[in-house]
């Protein structure tokens, strides 16, 4: 899974880090840090730190698996 | 009116260059698809690799907890791109409107979107950058270079400049129970951002997570020892510290040097931009198909005097790509300013320090709310008199409020009483350094107004650094 | 000057026959987002300035801050966080927290999962094979309190007394002088003075024993703030039950009834259960359980859209009506948890936003998870159901459902 927070909207209500532990973390009272990258069995708690952020500001890749790769091509 | 004519057809089938594939390029991209634009999209980008998020690098990657490759940024839709990684643009032809790759491939466009970003500012001198052991923090590979060394256990790490990069670096190497040294040329940490009055709020932290705190000294020389390895650090009042690995945290370059010769008003501020990120020619006019989004572009905002203001803030990125983004596709009586208020943070010793305005743009600062002592508190800037800025120390719910004072203009110090209100809160001056201490860490640099030329300085303000 | 002088705002709002549909209402109220009603209080009814507002540091908790005080229930009372301003508030709340929540009790309320399910599931199979039951009472009303023992400590055999308690005292808060019998209003009083006595023995014996449950913890802290006081403690732990009580029983209640007024919603749910996630937060929206903030005090003068309130005033925070805002929410009349855009108020906003979100949030999905993967074919006995009084904390007073059958 892909993770990422929008930490300007963040005011530190931790309810990612309620709902998902292993992937969100307080550091002190406020500050949130958190794997972008978290393993797929966290998919139903990230999921519902992600719903439950009261100022939406987490967002999780919304790609299926065939789109992810990057259509790269290296020089 | 441009090659692909009318607005629409442009939307159907126009060739879209999108010049730096990271947090603002991948976000002005989705906004396209997002927008209904069809028509050809190529990303370039320097890094090998898909677009990833730089803020976890200085934070909880050093720390071990995440991996230097596993921030790839999520996606919210499919891109349907051409992607060209791992090679810089060296060139921008306006007449011809086309982008000249550094290996001499030339990619064509109708509009072209700006978003190289910065780098990180390297130690002045070579010889010593290139020592065994001394670190700059921008990229995943810097990243990863810096966490393996600090997983060594050194004995003692350096960090040079105490912008935010700086601290929190120092924090992570903190939690990793690693000595650490942080030599900062102004008076206390921070203070190119905030101001000295924080800044000493800053430093305070510092030393209470037991970080060795030299401030107003200068680093001169890095020394190495016989095999390169860098050893000691020496500073211009004559005293050394001994340490195994020296992080270079003076700030960030923008990397504008591939516009030389374009035609565009781009020079070590940033490209300059009106409201609607169209980027502005070397005699201040707005250019029809050339966009600049992210820490490059320097845009005027309405409630700053119309200054052009240079920002290196992740949401400042985002918005700025969305708003390019909409107005490259968009007829001009479609077409939308950026105009929201910047917004930074930072987390470093347990703390989350967050700012709403522009810091850099005041003349006072008072603590409003909280205890400074207890590293809990909001402090509200000003600049004659009205509100400019304000910054919270684990004190983020209170934010939305002080923005709302900067959007009105509300008078400055706000007189209101409320609650928790320090007994002693006086306005004192904001302790901004001078010119003389530039590229100090500002992450909001206020650098002119809107008719420039590539070739004009700074008004006020400095040189910035931030991963996030 | 802008507001609305509008005479009967108040008594509109707590006239019952606004209970099953307050919505017209509320539209109506947005028409002025600051109306000024019969009391010389605020009522504020629109979405961006509530958001205002909540994060208002002018705007206090504290009722010493109101220029007419309101009468209190129980005098010299020792108050929860909720009533305070910082500093204050701030270092109880976070003196809570640390048994609680993160940072430092970081996995209390996902660890609870499996205690949550089979606490559901045994109230379900209380009345699995019934073929009419009330969502309210059989179901809603003897999750959280159970809950909140759990979390607290409280021994097994207690929680009957508690369950007891916390009803009278909620049925004492709509307390209603013309036309409640008085007793109603006593049975509530004494019930508080029993639980604040009893809560404050049981921190008494966990002085020296650490143990399990946030009353021995925070009975032995020692944490950077200190320790909370025997009464702070006792106040702490009745705001959690008081507050954990209603709200949870409403969410549920007005869960359940929502899903069956949405069939279409409520099949996906049997099939999907991931959708419970998205569909609490619209819930939160669409039905929340407390519609109102029914009073803050204007610590200094307070400029909001264009009215100045005076220092001192009271003001009504009309969430509910936030959450219908057009002005903030596309279509809000519509039930939809697919809605993406949904930063609502259910669980208010800024520093005194709900301390127990995150329990509520997953009491509520389980509980809905399984009423609707377990009854079968819920339907609805009367719609609407009979709400309580009250149009501060609104929900059902009883929700009918016929389930089997043929």
């Amino acid at each position: 899974m892909r993770v990422v927070v929008d930490l300007s909207r963040c005011e530190g209500y931790a309810q990612c880090a309620f709902l998902a532990p292993e992937a969100f973390r307080m550091h002190g009272e406020e500050a949130l840090m958190y794997d972008p990258g978290p393993d797929d069995t966290q998919r139903g708690p990230v999921l519902r730190a992600a719903a439950a952020c009261p100022v939406q500001a987490i967002l999780v890749d919304r790609l299926e698996e065939r789109d992810a790769p990057v259509e790269a091509s290296a020089p | 009116m441009t090659s692909a004519g009318t607005p629409r057809a442009f939307k159907r089938d126009g060739r879209v260059v999108v010049v730096g594939a990271s947090l603002a390029g991948l976000r002005a991209a989705e906004a396209l698809r997002a927008e209904g634009f069809t028509g050809s999209l190529t990303m370039i980008g320097d890094e090998l690799g898909e677009p990833y998020d730089r803020p976890p690098l200085s934070k909880q990657v050093l720390t071990g907890w995440v991996r230097a490759g596993g921030t790839t940024l999520p996606r919210r839709r499919g891109l349907d791109a051409e992607w060209l990684l791992g090679v810089p643009a060296g060139g921008l032809d306006l007449a011809t409107k086309h982008v000249r790759l550094a290996d001499g491939r030339c990619v064509p466009f109708d509009r072209v979107l700006i978003a190289t970003g910065v780098r990180a500012r390297p130690w002045s001198v070579e010889s010593e950058a290139a020592l065994d052991g001394v670190f700059v923090v921008r990229t995943r590979e810097h990243a990863e270079s810096l966490r393996r060394a600090l997983a060594a256990g050194p004995s003692r790490v350096l960090i040079i400049g105490a912008g935010f990069t700086g601290c929190e670096i120092a924090s992570a190497c903190r939690e990793r129970g690693l000595p650490v040294t942080v030599a900062e040329l102004a008076a206390a940490p921070l203070t190119g951002a905030l101001g000295a009055v924080i800044g000493d709020v800053a430093a305070d932290l510092q030393r209470t997570h037991g970080v060795d705190l030299r401030c107003g000294v200068e680093v001169t020389r890095l020394e190495g020892d016989a095999r390169g390895r860098f050893r000691r650090a020496h500073f211009g009042d004559g005293g050394t510290v001994d340490a195994d690995v020296a992080v270079v945290a003076l700030g960030s370059i923008r990397n504008t040097e591939w516009l030389r010769g374009s035609g565009l008003a781009a020079g070590v501020w940033g490209v300059a931009c009106d409201t609607g990120c169209r980027a502005l020619d070397v005699s201040g006019r707005a250019t029809e198909d050339v966009f600049a989004a992210g820490d490059v572009a320097r845009c005027p905002h309405p409630l700053y005097e119309d200054r052009l203001i240079s920002l290196e803030h992740w949401a400042n990125a985002v918005e700025q790509a969305e708003v390019a983004a909409h107005n490259m596709v968009s007829a001009e009586a479609d077409r939308r300013p950026c105009l929201s208020i910047p917004v930074f943070w930072s987390i470093q010793f347990g703390v989350n320090i967050k700012s709403v305005g522009v810091p850099t743009f005041a003349d006072e600062v008072v603590v409003t709310q909280g205890s400074v002592d207890d590293h809990r508190f909001v402090a509200a800037y000003g600049c004659r008199g009205r509100v400019t800025a304000a910054v919270s120390f684990d004190s983020a719910k209170w934010l939305h409020h002080y923005r709302r004072l900067i959007e009105t203009a509300a008078p400055f110090p706000p007189r209101c009483p409320m609650p928790d209100q320090p007994a002693d809160a006086r306005p004192v001056p904001v302790g901004l350094p001078g010119p003389g201490l530039l590229a100090q860490g500002a992450t909001a640099v206020v650098t002119g107004r809107t008719r420039v030329s590539a070739a004009s300085g700074p008004c006020t303000g400095t040189g910035g650094r931030r991963a996030g | 000057m802008t507001t609305a002088r509008t005479h009967g705002t108040l008594r509109r709002i707590f006239d019952y026959s606004a209970r099953a549909d307050p919505y017209p209402l509320y539209a109506e109220l947005r028409q002025n987002p600051v109306a000024v009603h019969e009391d010389a209080g605020y009522v504020v009814s629109t979405y961006h300035e509530i958001t205002d507002l909540l994060h208002d540091p002018r705007l206090s908790s504290d009722v010493r801050n109101l220029s007419r005080p309101m009468p209190a229930l129980e005098e010299g009372v020792t108050t929860a966080f909720i009533k305070k301003d910082p500093p204050e508030h701030d270092r109880l709340r976070r003196m809570a927290m640390r048994h609680f929540g993160p940072p430092h009790t970081p996995g209390l309320v996902a660890g609870m999962e499996g205690d949550l399910t089979s606490t559901v599931n045994s109230l379900i199979d209380d009345f699995a094979g019934k073929e009419r039951i009330d969502v309210v009472d059989d179901f809603a009303c003897r999750l959280p309190v159970t809950v909140t023992c759990h979390l607290l400590g409280v021994p097994r055999e207690d929680e009957r007394r508690f369950h007891r308690w916390v009803n009278d005292i909620m049925n004492s808060v709509d307390y209603d002088p013309e036309t409640d019998p008085k007793e109603r209003l006593d049975k509530g009083v004494q019930a508080r003075k029993d639980l604040r006595r009893h809560l404050g023995g049981l921190v008494e014996q966990r002085h020296g024993r650490p143990g399990d449950g946030l009353l021995a913890r925070l009975a032995n802290d020692d944490g950077p703030d200190g320790r909370m006081t025997d009464a702070e403690i006792a106040a702490t732990a009745k705001l959690l039950l008081i507050a954990g009580h209603e709200t949870i029983v409403n969410l549920i209640a007005n869960g359940m009834l929502t899903l069956l007024r949405h069939p279409q919603v409520l099949r996906r749910l049997r099939h999907q259960p991931d959708l419970v996630v998205p569909l609490v937060e619209e819930l939160l929206r669409y039905e929340p359980p407390v519609h109102i903030v029914p009073w803050r005090a204007a610590y200094s003068d307070i400029t909001v859209a264009d009215t100045v309130i005076p220092k001192g005033s009271q003001i009504m925070l009309m969430l509910a009506s936030g959450n219908r805002d057009p002005n903030r929410f596309h279509d809000p009349d519509r039930f939809d948890p697919d809605r993406r855009d949904n930063q609502h108020l259910g669980f208010g906003s800024g520093i005194h936003s709900c301390f127990g979100a995150a329990l509520a949030r997953r009491e509520t999905q389980i509980a809905l998870t399984e009423l609707v993967r377990r009854l079968d074919r819920p339907r609805l006995v009367a719609d609407p159901p009979p709400y309580r009084p009250s149009p501060v904390l609104r929900g059902p007073v009883h929700l009918d459902v016929e389930q089997g059958g043929d």
